[in-house]
């Protein structure tokens, strides 16, 4: 602090204050609407601000779907949950593992083209999946991956921004370590396996929350490769049931959307550190 | 940067390597030379006969008025969710910043909708603005402004700046405090000795020196209005009302999926790769000028 100024102080945790109530009231209505009944939000006007009493019946029917007491039929959000978990689980993972794996070779071997490889994973950064959507649409229905785990998840797996993080970091780790390594007789998958993975543990950690976030909030892929409802990811189903039908049951749709925001709200919150060093790191 | 000391083995780097350059060939090279492909080629919506037209496809979208309007929306809407996004965000990290106690607590409560997904973002906003349960539409109404984003494009631009800028603010806060608490605490000592008060040390210091951090936050900022904010248009607009709010990227959808112009999306997709790859040169050109200040 540099000098005293309880006036200023004041305002700042005024304007916070402010700042978070601004962030937190779309949550907060969100989390109002989930506890009550649909007739209750459509009928009253505005919604009533406080919560509920509809709160288990709301997740019931979001969690395991079935009919409203309108008789508008519901679909279930467990399993797109599940879907959701396991195609973050693969890109994060398998990002992070493919990335590891070729880091390792562009830092500690010398082989040819490896200077055109390295660009050629530069390069992706400048293609995300919203300006090659169509083709890459084509490519993945000739390879027979529409409407699989694999459609979902492969083609978004190549990562040059881990590749880039892994590769400075393996940059810093000393010489020493390779020398003594082959020393004592150890070849290099031993090396990457008991020496490497160990040192690159919180890369990898900060990896995986950016990665997870990324591979769980995932909307336009699973918009073109998934026809087939038992595939579609939460994120998705949450504005099919907008879409759906002609009256919105605001209810489900807003306990669903709460149970789309946990598991990536809970990663956030739980590995915050993490989370910063993973943010700082991947995009510097 | 290079090793000094290195593996030798003809194979093993080959098949290290093998996985990350598969995907990278199959879903990235392959797909965007299709685009530029397709984008010289015109197909007719059956697949049937495919030719050659040169650059066609492009003089027509530059002819059409509907996709020259839309890049129009999609600059006015990077720029007005840049400049509210980080002026928003940089006032609340200064705030946190020189709080002694209580900014991480503030941190904590501003950083998780980062983990919300834009769709996610977009469904929140619409309910809080949607007839006629909507509280803040409700709020406005009662003050005598009548809300409608179906029939208003203003009103609907409005609605997805709020909601891009909302799912940013985090990601920028984050930025700003990280850029703030690096600058040495002796300069502005140093500025307050001389009797500067925190108004004038703000300007004439900080802002100054937290702008690398700005400029990359600006880049960043345009990059996702550009492109990640296709989920939050999608569930609130739909591109509407008219094509008020259709930005490029919503567009390319919209044509190749359900219009199915593959080649006019195709020439669509080449114009977006050109912009990425205009916003990453100029993102790299200052990430080196950064290293020598």
């Amino acid at each position: 602090m540099i000098e005293r100024r309880p006036g200023l102080d004041l305002l700042s945790h005024l304007i916070l204050l402010l700042g978070v109530s601004i962030v937190a009231f779309p949550l907060y209505l969100t989390f109002v609407a989930s506890t009550q009944t649909a007739e209750q939000i459509s009928s009253s006007i505005p919604m009533s601000m406080l919560p509920g009493n509809h709160f288990l019946e709301s997740y019931r029917l979001a969690l395991f779907g079935g009919e409203t007491s309108l008789g508008s039929k519901v679909p279930a959000v467990w399993p797109m949950m599940q879907t959701s978990l396991i195609s973050a689980l693969i890109i994060s993972i398998g990002k992070i593992s493919i990335s590891l794996l070729s880091a390792f070779a562009l830092v500690y071997f010398r082989f040819p083209f490896r200077n055109l490889f390295f660009w050629m994973i530069f390069i992706t950064l400048m293609l995300p999946v919203e300006v090659r959507i169509s083709p890459t649409y084509e490519v993945v229905s000739n390879l027979g991956m529409l409407n699989t785990y694999a459609g979902l998840t492969v083609p978004l797996i190549a990562s040059a921004t881990a590749t880039f993080l892994l590769r400075q970091f393996f940059l810093t780790v000393p010489d020493e370590l390779v020398e003594a390594a082959r020393m004592d007789g150890a070849g290099p998958m031993r090396f990457f396996k008991d020496i490497l993975l160990p040192l690159s543990a919180t890369n990898i950690a900060a990896l995986f929350v950016i990665q997870f976030i990324y591979g769980w909030n995932q909307y336009l892929w699973p918009l073109l490769v998934t026809t087939n409802e038992d595939m579609y990811p939460i994120v998705m189903g949450i504005k099919r049931m907008l879409a759906g039908e002609a009256y919105t049951e605001w209810n489900v749709v807003m306990a669903t959307a709460i149970l789309a925001m946990l598991p990536p709200a809970l990663v956030v919150i739980l590995m915050q550190k993490w989370f910063v060093k993973g943010l700082v790191d991947t995009e510097k | 940067m290079e090793k000094r000391v290195r593996f030798k083995s003809g194979w093993l780097p080959w098949v290290l390597i093998a996985p990350q350059m598969a995907v990278v060939l199959v879903f990235f090279f392959w797909p965007a030379g299709q685009a530029l492909y397709q984008s010289v080629l015109s197909q007719d919506a059956f697949g049937g006969s495919v030719q050659f037209v040169g650059t066609e496809n492009f003089d027509r979208l530059f002819a059409d008025d509907s996709y020259l309007n839309s890049f129009k929306t999609t600059a006015f809407f990077s720029i007005l969710v840049a400049s509210i996004g980080l002026s928003v965000s940089l006032l609340l990290a200064v705030m946190a910043n020189r709080l002694m106690r209580g900014s991480g607590i503030y941190k904590t409560l501003l950083i998780w909708p980062y983990a919300v997904a834009p769709v996610v973002a977009g469904v929140l906003w619409l309910f809080m603005f949607a007839s006629p349960m909507g509280v803040v539409a409700f709020f406005l109404r009662s003050m005598g402004f009548e809300w409608n984003h179906l029939l208003n494009g203003n009103h609907a631009m409005a609605l997805i700046v709020m909601a891009s800028v909302w799912k940013q603010i985090s990601y920028n806060f984050l930025f700003f405090l990280a850029g703030l608490q690096s600058i040495p605490k002796s300069l502005i000592e140093a500025a307050a000795i001389d009797g500067a008060s925190p108004w004038h040390r703000f300007w004439t210091i900080v802002f100054p020196l937290l702008s690398p951090t700005t400029f990359f936050l600006l880049v960043i900022n345009v990059v996702y209005a550009f492109f990640d904010t296709f989920a939050i248009i999608d569930a609130t607009t739909h591109g509407g009302p008219g094509k008020d709010t259709a930005i490029l990227v919503y567009k390319v959808y919209y044509d190749g999926f359900k219009a199915l112009d593959m080649g006019g999306s195709a020439a669509q997709s080449v114009i977006l790769m050109v912009i990425v790859v205009a916003l990453t040169v100029i993102q790299f050109r200052f990430v080196e000028k950064k290293v020598q200040y």
